[in-house]
């Protein structure tokens, strides 16, 4: 909220020796954000004076209209200008700049000849003047409102300092200079005048004259106001000094009636409707919108309405969408000499859901979503009455009300709660002094309980946390001490936790950089990768950011392949990127249950729902390698990833585990069917690995053969402690056998093979090369097999007989025949 | 017969032969001149049979010594020929060291991920867990366990992703604090725990905006938790995060899952930086975790990940964090 700093004086009694930064600091140490303090006018400086136009002279011969204006400005002579605008007329009162006057941007008046003639000043617009953006025509007063000679800065209070504050959403009360001027004052310790104490309410009596508000719904409003006024000057103008307040909140201003309906919430934070009282047809009824279907609001759009909308109506029709807007129906215009002022305490809740169902965030309906003040339905109402007597003629015809204002309860505090909630050593007499400052009624009960009544403006403090919070930030947030809380024993990272910390830091140390790609994947990107089952299954985001990505990804690849295409795009040429992140599958019914309350633990058999109506959301780890593994050098050409790179990260993920696996053949999309490979783990699958289908790698314009892996890491199992192996010392004994075998047959089965018929004496496997141009579909694949016995040397029979065994086993199973040199 | 006078001229020639040899193939030649075959020694020894019996051991003994002298400083000289020719061989084959070694890539951990990880070490230093929890998160646990009933303004689709159904209530967790719920809803007090995550708001992607970033929210429920205590583990934190010159200073401000409630800022780079949010837990909040708030207080605190990367590290565009770009994160290495 915008809130000029002389508003706050007329109520908080600010020293002058204050800078306004420094009460801008102390705005702040009350919870309040300061986002910007304004110094208008800083810049401007006089004489600046009001004068009268007593003769206009049409100046045609330039390529605009010129005019040479004559003026009173209460001097010995008139004084003579040239002027531009041509927005007035002969006896309007205009400000007037004379020479030596500087405006905003350093502008500075001068006598000098222009279009021929000597002008002797400048007649100034709000713009000039540092008032507002209206530069459409210079700026015209009222013709009552003040006479030549008097002083513009002054009477204009041009200059001033504005706050911009932001109010969080339990403290209603200080949208208003009402409010704002309580908090500054308290912190700063200086004397505040509640401006509701002023206002006076004689007079405004029931006479069964006027409008009769009637309450339909009591859980939408709980007290309403009307007070009906006749005689009222349509005419009658706005008086200068509540126009520059209004506009040095942000408002513009209307019109008398619409202008103090304003200039009243903004004094008081409460909102206030002004209806031509001859368009009321009946009483006011506050009530359901229910059948009512349609409803065109002030600013002339036609809304459909809900239901459950929150109206203002009378007897035939709907008037107003209730603290939100009001209608063209019954707008205050040229020809209103009738009105019917309407302040209500509507239910913060019903006027959050009429501003968001019609998007229709108004300065009236972001008071009420917070909170106004019960008791200022009343008061609001008959200091909005007053002004119109006193501006616009007004008499009073009748003031009626119905529902009675609803105050918050009263909150047992044991006072010693404030210093040990919040370490800081505030006496009981500090709580009492701050909680009054703050407005509450303080009955001390007995040492240990207090009764504390809150003010009407304080909707929000209903508890003894709240109290804690009220009385230290009036004693300061920095008497609180510092100090560390007991320093319990740590469990440390969780097995899970430090295994992603660990395979983290071995991919990148075997290359790869980490991203952290958003979650959110296309429907046509889903389809290009070709998913099937589980990963086709994805969850749609209701209200997605781009209508581009509206599922949440199944899958790493998808984000991965795009972030290495914007690399590429970047110039990016080897490179490879990881990824451990969440996926989400959709593959679960989703139980739902109706959400529980919250005001003691719910069951664990409704918890154990709330848990069970969450998905499963595994983490996986991918991975995309994109060009050369080792780039072209001084050294040479480089080596260009390939899908055996792709199957070696996946393994050293399992090998860093400490898990032991199998590796077969697959078709997994979005690889190339040839050439991925899936690892199990205890017969489950948790890894595929190898070169990307070249439709994928061609859609997102990666080089030919760019590889990817992913590995399931939810599923992981934990390994049992590690149990050592007793370290053989006797020595190996290495044979290296060729075999040809079908070119269908996989290496690792023939590993699988060796090792079964080898037995126990053999201690590895290794390929050591593979030939595939002996033709007839057949090829050749040469171990290095390593024995070794733990207790003896082996000797050459033993070493023969193991060998023959191994092959053996390879022969029966696949058909393996020993290679002759 | 040789005479002492004679094997001493023979000496002093060898050893001045081979004190001159400039290199090993000279020194071979001196060598194969006065102790070969055919030198005056070796002719000497040969000789040395028909010596009379009463000379043979003398000259025996002389012969050898000369011997001695002549192998001392062949040896001698050929350390020294050879520790040259080492010299010169192995200059000559001197490479540039400076030309590139490396022929894989620098690797890197997103820096998200090294602020995470020591943060997390930092906390569990001062007695900590670490706690996850789904990030397509039940509303329940979102929202209304954290006094954030079904009307606030905070559960409008403006600033939470909804999924489908809207039956089945799931929201992407708008922050982490529903890992703190179920950590209270699990686990008896004390509580000690950090849990950081990814988090996730409709917001557009700008300079200062990501619709999809990371937290860390503290929380602490305990005997006799006050305000102080999240003074002290505030101020702690933030030397740890942005030096041993860092300050907090809480200001006044408002949450529903806190009270009082407060904002962060930090003075880091000679101003006043927002850092998060902070609070005592709501005793509503207890409550519904079934957590006594006659015995038991706490803390609870939240900061956001990129915005303290950007801060310390002077990052000034959050796309950056965002888009993955390798340039960025090799930047950051593996954060040693």
């Amino acid at each position: 909220m915008r809130i000029p700093l002389s508003w706050i004086r007329e109520f908080a009694a600010i020293p002058n020796s204050l800078t306004p930064e420094e009460i801008g600091e102390a705005i702040v140490k009350v919870g309040f954000e300061v986002e910007d303090i304004e110094h208008q006018g800083s810049e401007i400086s006089g004489p600046l004076v009001i004068g009268r136009v007593l003769k206009i002279e049409e100046i045609t011969e330039f390529k605009k209209p010129i005019r040479w204006v004559e003026l009173d400005c209460a001097e010995p002579t008139t004084r003579f200008v040239i002027c531009g605008a041509s927005n007035f007329s002969i006896g309007d009162l205009v400000v007037v700049a004379l020479p030596g006057a500087v405006l905003p941007g350093g502008f500075a008046i001068s006598q000098r000849e222009t279009y021929g003639k000597v002008s002797n000043g400048m007649i100034c617009s709000s713009r000039e003047l540092g008032l507002n953006e209206d530069h459409s025509g210079i700026l015209v007063l009222p013709t009552q409102s003040t006479s030549p000679g008097a002083d513009a800065l002054e009477l204009l209070e041009i200059q001033d300092v504005v706050f911009d504050v932001a109010v969080n959403p339990d403290r209603g009360y200080a949208l208003s200079v009402r409010g704002m001027a309580r908090e500054v004052a308290a912190s700063l310790g200086v004397a505040f005048a509640d401006p509701v104490h002023s206002i006076n309410l004689d007079g405004f009596v029931s006479t069964g004259k006027g409008v009769v508000p009637k309450i339909g719904d009591p859980k939408g409003v709980s007290v309403i106001y009307v007070r009906t006024l006749g005689n009222f000057d349509p005419k009658a103008h706005t008086p200068l000094w509540m126009r520059r307040r209004i506009e040095k909140c942000g408002m513009r201003s209307i019109s008398l009636a619409v202008d103090v309906t304003n200039y009243v919430m903004l004094e008081l934070g409460q909102p206030l409707h002004a209806f031509d009282r001859s368009q009321i047809e009946g009483s006011l009824h506050i009530r359901r919108a229910g059948k009512t279907k349609n409803f065109t609001t002030l600013d002339g759009q036609e809304r459909t309405l809900s239901g459950e909308d929150l109206l203002v109506a009378d007897d035939a029709r709907a008037l107003a969408l209730a603290g939100t807007m009001g209608g063209a129906n019954s707008e205050v215009n040229e020809s209103t000499t009738s009105l019917a002022i309407e302040a209500a305490r509507f239910d913060p809740i019903c006027i959050a859901k009429n501003a968001r169902r019609h998007k229709l965030s108004t300065e009236a309906s972001r008071r009420f979503e917070r909170g106004v003040d019960p008791s200022l339905a009343e008061y609001a109402s008959a200091r909005a009455a007053a002004l119109l007597i006193a501006h616009g003629g007004a008499t009073h015809v009748d003031s009626q009300h119905d529902g009675e204002p609803k105050y918050s309860p009263i909150v047992d505090l044991d006072p010693h709660f404030i210093a040990s909630l919040t370490g800081a050593d505030i006496s009981l007499a500090q709580v009492r002094e701050k909680l009054t400052l703050v407005g509450c009624d303080v009955e001390e009960i007995s040492e240990s309980l207090w009764r504390i009544d809150p003010p009407s403006w304080r909707s929000d403090l209903l508890a003894p946390a709240d109290l804690v919070e009220e009385v230290a930030r009036m004693v300061g947030y920095d008497a609180i001490p510092s100090l560390l809380p007991p320093h319990p024993v740590s469990p440390g990272l969780t097995n899970f936790q430090r295994r992603l910390r660990i395979l983290a830091q071995l991919l990148a140390d075997k290359g790869l950089v980490e991203v952290q790609n958003y979650p959110f994947v296309s429907g046509s990107i889903m389809k290009e990768m070709g998913y099937l089952g589980d990963r086709a299954k994805a969850f749609r985001i209701v209200n997605p950011m781009s209508e581009d990505a509206p599922l949440l990804r199944t899958h790493l690849i998808p984000g991965l392949v795009e972030t290495a295409a914007r690399n590429i795009s970047r110039g990016a040429r080897d490179f490879g990127l990881f990824e451990i992140g969440t996926i989400f599958r959709n593959t679960s019914s989703l139980s739902s249950i109706d959400n529980p309350p919250t005001d003691a633990r719910p069951s664990q058999k409704i918890l154990d729902q709330i848990y069970a109506g969450v998905p499963d959301q595994p983490i996986h780890v991918g991975g995309v390698l994109i060009g050369n593994a080792h780039s072209d050098d001084w050294r040479g050409k480089g080596r260009a990833y390939d899908w055996n790179d792709a199957i070696e990260f996946a393994e050293s993920i399992l090998q860093a585990c400490n898990l032991t696996w199998t590796i077969a053949r697959s078709d997994f999309a979005p690889w190339h069917p040839g050439r991925c490979a899936e690892l199990l783990v205890d017969g489950k699958i948790i890894s595929h690995a190898g070169e990307l289908h070249p439709r994928v790698v061609a859609f997102f314009g990666l080089p030919a053969r760019s590889c990817a892996f992913v590995v399931n890491l939810s599923a992981i199992p934990d390994h049992d402690v590690l149990r050592a192996p007793s370290v053989g010392t006797m020595p190996v004994a290495v044979q290296d056998i060729a075999l040809i075998v079908d070119e269908k047959v996989t290496s690792a089965e023939i590993v699988e093979a060796l090792k079964s018929g080898a037995g126990e004496l053999l201690e590895s496997v290794t390929l050591f090369d593979r030939y595939d141009k002996l033709g007839e579909g057949k090829i050749s694949l040469a171990y290095t097999l390593t024995f070794r016995a733990p207790d003896r040397t082996l000797t050459g029979a033993e070493i023969s007989q193991v060998r023959e065994a191994a092959v053996e086993a390879a022969r029966i199973k696949f058909g393996a025949i020993i290679r002759s040199a | 017969m040789v005479s002492e006078q004679t094997l001493l001229q023979w000496v002093d020639d060898a050893v001045a032969a081979i004190s001159s040899a400039t290199d090993l193939d000279e020194l071979k030649n001196a060598r194969l001149a006065h102790t070969g075959d055919k030198s005056p020694i070796a002719q000497a020894s040969r000789s040395l049979g028909s010596a009379p019996a009463e000379e043979r051991a003398r000259l025996g003994k002389l012969i050898g010594d000369a011997r001695a002298s002549v192998t001392a400083a062949l040896d001698e000289r050929r350390e020294i020929l050879e520790a040259q020719r080492d010299e010169r061989v192995l200059l000559e084959e001197v490479v540039d060291v400076t030309l590139p070694s490396s022929r894989t890539h620098q690797g890197a951990l997103h820096p998200i991920t090294i602020l995470k990880n020591e943060i997390c070490d930092f906390f569990i230093a001062q007695g900590y867990g670490v706690a996850d929890g789904p990030e397509l998160e039940a509303e329940w646990l979102n929202f209304d366990a954290l006094n954030m009933h079904a009307d606030h303004p905070a559960r409008t689709m403006q600033d939470t992703f909804f999924v489908e159904p809207l039956e089945a209530r799931l929201v992407l967790r708008t922050h982490t604090s529903p890992v703190q719920i179920r950590t209270m809803l699990e686990n008896q007090p004390p509580i000690y725990v950090i849990c950081p995550g990814r988090t996730f708001r409709a917001d557009e992607l700008d300079a200062t905006h990501t619709p999809v970033f990371a937290q860390v929210e503290g929380l602490v429920i305990d005997r006799g938790i006050t305000m102080a205590n999240l003074k002290g583990t505030l101020d702690l934190f933030a030397r740890e995060m942005f030096g041993d010159e860092a300050i907090t200073r809480l200001r006044p401000s408002f949450f529903p899952f806190t009270e009082p409630s407060a904002e962060v800022d930090v003075f880091f780079n000679g101003r006043w930086i927002e850092w998060g949010g902070c609070g005592m837990v709501n005793p509503k909040v207890l409550a519904a975790c079934g957590i006594d708030s006659s015995i038991y207080s706490g803390f609870a605190f939240g900061m956001g990940l990129e915005r303290t990367l950007i801060v310390r590290h002077g990052i000034t565009d959050m796309r950056d964090i965002v888009e993955g770009d390798i340039r960025f994160s090799r930047t950051f290495g593996l954060g040693l």
